[in-house]
């Protein structure tokens, strides 16, 4: 993907934290429904980090009325107005899909707690 | 007289760098082709009294001198370019307007403009039918043996004692000009001379591809 840093470079987003998997995130995303706009705000465990470049995405998973949702984000989307770290997650893998596996206090993930994990 | 010849086309050679992606103004994924278009020179132009069609021919692309023969040098010399490595011409009613030596860049397009681009496919050498022709070939069960990928029946017994010439079956794939009908430009990059171009074009990345007006179409 370095090939095409010139011309995406437009792109990309330059104000995102560096949040992986584990993490809770805030994902505001903007809605616009006919002519106005609104800010949708989406708050769940990152369970993936997929690709990179501008092609970079991930998902992030919360459990909605005892239903889990998936959703899955382009990183440079502009649809995306912000990403908000709710807390960073202590875990061992890249991909957390156990997670779907798991119910209620399961489903946890430990805290990291910072100057020590690193 | 055929139809290409009373349009006004517009065309430029290039080289396919790759793909990308890139979101439009309604936050659509695009996915993008980008073209390294240009810049072409104009080698010759032809009229209706010499030469009974109207057409410009394009240029593009560096080569070492010692390389090219001597006609060609000579004709490089007569439109008073250094010589270059691909040439094409175009059929366009108004080559008239061209001039020998000229230089034709990318900003000869324009965003939302649609196209064609012509390539050599990607060789995919000796394939089978149902990659090459799209066959559904055999049951992988149900007592199939052996004969999962092939074509089955080609014709009859002894009427007419023979396979039908034309029949579809397995072998060279790729590696032929191919052409894309009505792409659109996402954007003209006129700094850098790119072209970006929505959707997929024939080639692999370094391929050499023409874009030229679209064939079809109301506009041009």
């Amino acid at each position: 993907m370095q090939r095409f840093d010139a011309i995406d470079a437009a792109q990309v987003k330059g104000d995102l934290p560096d949040f992986r998997p584990g993490d809770t995130v805030k994902v505001h995303v903007k809605v616009i429904e006919g002519t106005r706009s609104r800010i949708q705000v989406f708050q769940g465990v990152v369970i993936r980090r997929h690709g990179g470049g501008i092609g970079e995405t991930f998902t992030v998973r919360k459990v909605s009325f005892g239903v889990g949702v998936e959703r899955t984000f382009p990183l440079h989307t502009p649809i995306i107005d912000k990403v908000e770290i709710v807390t960073r997650g202590d875990v061992r893998r890249a991909k957390l899909y156990y997670l779907r596996d798991l119910r209620g206090k399961a489903a946890k993930i430990k805290e990291r707690r910072e100057p020590s994990a690193r | 007289m055929t139809p290409t010849a009373t349009k006004t086309v517009k065309g430029l050679l290039g080289e396919k760098l790759g793909m990308t992606q890139a979101w439009d103004a309604e936050n659509r994924l695009v996915p993008i082709t980008v073209i390294q278009a240009g810049p072409c020179v104009v080698t010759q132009v032809r009229d209706a009294e010499t030469d009974g069609y109207a057409a410009v021919q394009l240029a593009y692309g560096a080569i070492d001198p010692r390389k090219v023969t001597k006609p060609m040098t000579g004709h490089f010399d007569k439109a008073g370019v250094t010589p270059r490595r691909h040439l094409v011409e175009l059929r366009t009613s108004d080559a008239a307007g061209y001039s020998l030596g000229q230089e034709v860049t990318v900003e000869t397009f324009e965003a939302g403009q649609t196209i064609d681009v012509s390539g050599t496919t990607k060789g995919k050498g000796f394939a089978g039918v149902m990659k090459r022709h799209g066959f559904s070939g055999v049951s992988s069960s149900h007592g199939a043996h052996r004969n999962h990928r092939k074509p089955g029946s080609i014709g009859g017994c002894s009427t007419p004692g023979r396979v039908f010439k034309g029949m579809r079956m397995a072998g060279r794939m790729g590696g032929v000009r191919q052409t894309t009908q009505n792409l659109t430009i996402h954007a003209v990059d006129a700094d850098r001379g790119l072209i970006l171009v929505k959707g997929a074009v024939p080639g692999p990345r370094g391929a050499v591809v023409l874009v030229r007006t679209a064939a079809k179409g109301a506009d041009a």
